[in-house]
């Protein structure tokens, strides 16, 4: 009897951990004391363990230098960093004039103001990692203006909602830094390998905003000429990008033997810098060469525009490791919410106040976690994961998707750090025995972590909206009618065609590697990327249809062996 | 009962001093990280000793707010079963949590720490990396993360007790993490219309 319980420990100990977890005691304190519970049972079972179990009494001695090892991790400096500025930039109302202007921008057009919604969404998720403050901003300023122009009120939350969740996908998002953490990988490469499917990702968002456009025009009709508050000037606008890119190549070529592979992103920045001091000119001066379309959406684009380069495009560059570029960052939004006269003692105050609650709740998981892997591995319980995960049918496709629902399912219950410290830990070794490329596998449990955002119905993302989403009947500002609430079901069925477009995305990511591996090759453009994108909704004719064009690996093929050019320089 | 409340609340107020004073570090780290990185591109220049300070920064925040965090009621926890319970039932897991799962925890860290930190303290040791940080502040960090974690614990047992027995009020009623969510939303909201407001009127 004794045999059979020590040499089945591992099992043994994962079902109590269900357990422990279950009962509702803080998570980071049930997984310590399962860890040292069973570090205790273990060492008293041992000897009968055919020594299947190797803990011992001095073993335990080794926590206060693991400890250390949690405390003096410099790649997790970037959850306060990051989670900080995201705190700043939701006080600066960043959102809230991004939203007015891409929605004037797009407005025009059948399925304008979703169209601005999902780009809003991928550019806040560039600049920050949180998803509350994307889908409250655009739950507070899109939601009541599609309502008042009669959106379909399940297309709106649906759009509204999965848009926020792209922050989790994105980088710098939090999500990846933990997984690029726990998988031993570098956050750059991570970040890379996530930049790609997350434009994907946006992209099939806007497909389906535009099947719909095309098969249930009225459920996402344009603006009426008298919403258009900007008015006219596409062209001044179109003359303006023109010149953008102009500059932006002219300076490429220019700079090209000098920086070589980092010519673009250099080049870009030229380009938008330049055209910013235009467009602040023309207004100062009131010359006003440009239509106010253009230098509003001039004004509004480039700062958060700057505050990507300013993270990402240093990360990418290698002149600042992620944990940097997200200090950068908190500090671009402290001189951003500055400018805006948005930023007072108040405003710091609360951010540092939940920042450190954050990086508490979430360091303590981590080490609560430590004690138990100790257990855990002491008694071969990674030996035990391997061989039921090496087992699963069907090779590397096989464990991918099976993996991912897994990860699908449990994240109804863990949030994304808890499946991160307790879960993907076990994962590493099966997939690495089963020779998948870690930041590729990072990204699929990224995008099945996203999902569980938006899924119903526990999605956080989808709480969020309902928190802003009116819930009575209410009179519209501008026009006075009476107006419908939007019912929690919904919400509900709004998200789900945006969970099957994740499920598709999943699939995807997984049957092409190759949109993640180029992280291994040359550098990703991230700032050129990113200015292209107000353009793709035309490009995007495909719809959901197209996916598998759109997940062509365009950036090349993973040049294996290849040296990692401008990969970023990770502190010792 | 009544002496021991007293220390407890002593104690909240010990842990929230700390807890809300650490805060600040972190800005200190962004400041050090987004210096440091500035420093080095610009002037070529690094130093380990910033490398090192920025870590010995965010440890001091996490370590002195994990007390406060503790008292907040705000370690996440899996809500699923436990918010399906009467308050009578999640107040008999809080205590037996506190007693069983935090204090053993809690107590055999610190027992483990204090000695750590003070053998560094005594040896003077310094990191092993050029121009590194003296390490026993950093491993007293540590341990008085853990000392204060169990004057925590001990603090919020007899909280506990005390509310179970009906002497003091339920400082923290459930809420569920999703309706936690919803009225950090809500709470968003009203703080986006006061600002909006706020610069409407200028």
């Amino acid at each position: 009897m004794m045999e059979l319980i020590a040499q089945n420990m591992a099992p043994i100990m994962f079902l109590s951990l269900v357990v422990f977890l279950l009962i509702g005691y803080p998570v980071a304190f049930s997984l310590a004391a399962n860890g040292l519970v069973f570090f205790a049972i273990g060492v008293w079972l041992a000897p009968y363990s055919e020594n299947t179990i190797t803990l011992d009494w001095p073993l335990l001695f080794t926590m206060p230098q693991r400890l250390w090892g949690v405390m003096s991790n410099e790649t997790l400096l970037a959850i306060p960093f990051f989670t900080f500025m995201g705190i700043v930039l939701e006080r600066s109302g960043m959102a809230e004039d991004l939203l007015d202007t891409v929605g004037q921008l797009f407005g025009p057009i059948r399925g304008g103001l979703a169209y601005a919604v999902i780009i809003v969404g991928a550019l806040l998720a560039a600049t920050t990692g949180v998803v509350a403050a994307s889908v409250i901003a655009m739950g507070l300023i899109s939601l009541p203006i599609m309502l008042r122009y009669g959106y379909d009120r399940r297309v709106a939350s649906g759009v509204i909602a999965a848009s926020g969740t792209l922050a989790q996908i994105i980088p710098p998002s939090l999500v990846l830094i933990v997984l690029a953490d726990q998988l031993g990988r570098s956050v750059g490469d991570m970040y890379k390998g996530a930049m790609i499917p997350g434009l994907v990702l946006t992209a099939l968002y806007m497909g389906y905003v535009f099947v719909i456009s095309m098969w249930r025009p009225q459920w996402v009709p344009a603006l009426p000429p008298e919403a258009r508050t900007l008015g006219h000037g596409v062209t001044s606008l179109l003359v303006a990008i023109a010149a953008v890119i102009g500059i932006g190549y002219a300076a490429h070529v220019a700079l090209f033997p000098i920086y070589g592979a980092n010519a673009d992103i250099l080049g870009a920045t030229i380009g938008i810098v330049m055209i910013y001091i235009a467009a602040l000119l023309d207004k100062a001066t009131g010359l006003n060469l440009m239509s106010r379309l253009a230098q509003q959406v001039i004004m509004v684009l480039i700062p958060p525009l700057a505050l990507i380069f300013l993270v990402l495009g240093t990360i990418f560059l290698g002149i600042a490791t992620p944990t940097e570029g997200g200090a950068m960052g908190a500090v671009g939004s402290l001189l951003l919410a500055a400018l805006k006269g948005r930023l007072n003692m108040g405003v710091i105050r609360q951010a540092l106040a939940s920042t450190t609650r954050l990086s508490a709740f979430v360091m303590f998981i981590l080490i609560g976690a430590r004690v138990f892997s100790l257990s855990f591995y002491g008694v071969n319980g990674h030996i035990w994961v391997e061989h039921l995960l090496v087992a699963v049918p069907g090779g590397q496709t096989g464990f991918l998707i099976f993996v991912s629902l897994l990860v699908f399912l449990l994240a109804f219950f863990l949030d994304f750090f808890e499946l991160a410290f307790i879960i993907v830990p076990l994962l590493v070794a099966p997939a690495q025995a089963l020779g998948i490329d870690l930041i590729w596998f990072g990204v699929i449990l990224g995008v099945n972590m996203q999902t569980s955002f938006m899924h119903p119905p526990f999605g956080f993302s989808l709480f969020y909206l309902r928190s802003v989403a009116p819930k009575q009947p209410y009179s519209d500002k501008v026009t006075g009618l009476r107006m419908a609430p939007v019912t929690t079901a919904q919400i509900y069925w709004g998200a789900i065609p945006f969970v099957v477009i994740q499920v598709v995305m999943v699939g995807v990511v997984i049957a092409f590697p190759g949109l993640v591996m180029h992280y291994k090759g040359v550098t990703v453009d991230p700032a050129a990327v990113e200015i292209t994108m107000p353009a793709l909704p035309t490009l995007n004719g495909g719809g959901i249809g197209g996916a598998p064009n759109l997940g062509a690996p365009v950036l090349g093929a993973p040049v294996l062996g290849a040296p990692k050019l401008g990969a970023p320089v990770i502190n010792p | 009962m009544q002496p021991l409340l007293a220390l407890a609340r002593a104690v909240d107020r010990a842990s929230a001093a700390v807890g809300k004073g650490v805060a600040w570090l972190i800005l200190l780290a962004i400041l050090v990280s987004a210096g440091n990185a500035i420093v080095r591109k610009a002037f070529n220049m690094s130093s380990n000793t910033w490398l090192e300070l920025q870590w010995y920064l965010f440890g001091a925040a996490f370590m002195g707010a994990a007390a406060y965090t503790l008292q907040q009621n705000e370690h996440i926890r899996i809500d699923i079963v436990y918010g399906a319970f009467s308050r009578r039932v999640q107040n008999w897991i809080d205590l037996l949590g506190h007693v069983f799962f935090l204090l053993p925890f809690v107590v055999l860290m610190a027992w483990m720490l204090v000695p750590y930190a003070w053998a560094a303290f005594q040896s003077g040791q310094i990191s092993t990396n050029a121009g590194g940080l003296i390490i026993w502040p950093a491993r007293a960090i540590l341990a008085a993360g853990f000392v204060l974690l169990v004057a925590q614990a001990l603090a919020e047992i007899v909280k506990k007790i005390a509310v179970m027995r009906g002497l003091i009020d339920d400082p923290h009623e459930f809420v569920s993490v999703h309706k936690a969510a919803e009225l950090e939303g809500a709470a968003l909201a009203a703080e986006v219309a006061r600002l909006a407001a706020e610069e409407a009127r200028k």
